[in-house]
């Protein structure tokens, strides 16, 4: 019997691709470099994980010399916990270019393991961490200065609806017939306002220059302060443009208390509805209980950027091999 | 009950959705970098033809539809039901009117169609990409123009009409792609 030869060893990517790839890298390591932001390399693997009931992590196991039972570790989703305890013990403003890995995450514009730019700016307020982020894909794209809109009035000019007061019915009734059966089955208000700025808002906004939304609603915080004058809303943005979503930031939350108050929700909700699980990140509270300086970081998804850089309507475009030919 | 979840979802899978068999024509994955994940796919509704486009939470479960295409030779119509035989098996089925839709126009006797059947049922059938057919009525093409400019119309032993060059006579017999009711060549 002959031995069948795999047909896709080749890259998707086009070489063109791949020179883009590396002068956009280069590109945003200069940009940082000017600014004294300094570059930093955190674990991949983690002993802990992330709570975020929406983000399920790749699990491995190390098995040691001395050490007695394989200890499970995580692969990373962002590499947040780990630049965090280097803020707290005051190495500065840090960026990092690394691989994140997501399971259950595929698609047109998901590969389950890709390549994150975060980084973190000490006494940047999100404000401030928006203009800096503007400038950067100016650079990079080449693109008019961004626009910033937000969550509440994205939603009012795209739907006429107040996020923030609207009730369950409200929200289900104005769902589009694409996603009507959904919305009327559906009665958390979180996943309603996700459906709906997913389908509706997200391919609306951000046509011809990137946008941020900003502001929120606080039960969608993740790792953000609420806001001191509004505290319906989060200090937390996301940028878009062209309808891909490009980037997740905060003004990074600082109470160790609330931190783990969420994380525990995040904990009792997965137990509620069968999810595995996630160890709470104890050296990750601990360091911001030591103190985290009053800081905003920003995660961006670099594939997507060069996808909008070049034109391609598909991650595997801008990646030499996505999962299916790892 | 057979399921399906959003996980598997591909083109070409059959769901039932509205109480009607379906067929996944595009799927894709939509997830916020914080937030829920969900499949939007756009689906062809296999009784009524219509297209349209539903959401899922990813993770959800959908109906599977009992649908499956068959490929069978057409013998006759009746007067109410078109009938067609299993090549192989010579087992027999009759498709209604619903089923055959605007397709009488391409049935040929012995071409082979593809049936698909819901629990057992033909809801729909489809014709050959190609039927060859014989021109029953045409104006009489001008002499010389072998150019084809514009054409004109010609009807066909089945009743189909279709533009055709203006060289065409009565009598021929023509090459028709059943999908675009184009002319694609005559038959020598």
């Amino acid at each position: 019997m002959t031995k069948s030869v795999p047909q896709d060893w080749r890259p998707t990517a086009s070489r063109d691709a791949l020179v883009a790839r590396a002068k956009m890298l280069a590109s945003i390591r200069q940009f940082f470099a000017e600014r004294d932001v300094l570059e930093v390399d955190t674990p991949a693997m983690s002993q802990a994980s992330v709570t975020d009931i929406h983000l399920q992590p790749f699990v491995t196991h190390l098995a040691a010399p001395g050490q007695p039972a394989q200890l499970p570790l995580f692969l990373s989703t962002s590499p947040e916990f780990h630049m965090k305890r280097l803020l707290c013990a005051d190495v500065g403003a840090i960026y990092q270019l690394s691989k994140a890995f997501r399971n259950e995450e595929l698609g047109r514009f998901h590969n389950s393991e890709f390549t994150m730019l975060e980084w973190y700016r000490p006494d940047f307020d999100h404000h401030q961490l928006m203009t800096e982020m503007s400038e950067l894909m100016q650079l990079i794209l080449a693109c008019e200065d961004c626009d910033r809109i937000s969550y509440q009035q994205a939603f009012m000019d795209c739907l006429g609806i107040d996020p923030l007061v609207a009730s369950v019915t409200q929200l289900q009734q104005v769902a589009p017939d694409s996603c009507r059966d959904l919305a009327v089955r559906e009665t958390d208000k979180d996943t309603l306002l996700q459906l709906l700025f997913s389908m509706v808002i997200e391919p609306q906004i951000g046509q011809h220059r990137p946008v941020f939304v900003f502001g929120f609603p606080a039960s969608q915080a993740a790792l953000a302060q609420l806001n001191t004058a509004d505290p319906r809303v989060a200090d937390r943005f996301e940028l878009y443009f062209k309808g891909i979503e490009l980037a997740n930031g905060f003004r990074e939350l600082q109470d160790a208390a609330e931190q783990r108050r969420r994380f525990e929700q995040d904990c009792a909700w997965r137990a509620a509805n069968g999810l595995p699980q996630a160890p709470i990140d104890e050296r990750f509270l601990a360091a911001l209980d030591h103190g985290l300086p009053e800081c905003s970081g920003v995660a961006l998804g670099v594939d997507r950027l060069l996808m909008l850089k070049i034109g391609a309507g598909d991650i595997s475009q801008v990646v030499a091999f996505p999962v299916d030919r790892a | 009950m057979a399921t399906f979840s959003t996980n598997e979802f591909r083109s070409g899978m059959k769901l039932m959705l509205d109480g009607e068999p379906c067929s996944i024509i595009e799927n894709e994955f939509v997830k916020p970098g914080k937030g829920q994940a969900f499949n939007r796919v756009k689906i062809r509704k296999l009784i009524s033809g219509k297209v349209l486009e539903k959401t899922f939470k990813s993770g959800e479960t959908v109906e599977a539809a009992d649908v499956m295409d068959v490929e069978l030779a057409y013998l006759y119509n009746d007067g109410e039901f078109w009938h067609f035989m299993n090549n192989d098996t010579f087992e027999q089925l009759a498709a209604d009117e619903k089923a055959i839709g605007d397709n009488e126009k391409w049935l040929v006797e012995q071409d082979v169609c593809t049936l698909t059947l819901w629990n057992g049922s033909p809801i729909s059938v489809t014709p050959p990409n190609f039927v060859e057919l014989e021109v029953t009525e045409t104006d009489p093409g001008l002499k010389g123009d072998t150019a084809g400019t514009g054409g004109k119309p010609a009807t066909l032993s089945t009743g189909a009409v279709v533009r055709v060059p203006l060289f065409i006579q009565i009598g021929e017999v023509i090459k028709v792609d059943t999908r675009s009711a184009e002319y694609v060549s005559r038959v020598k």
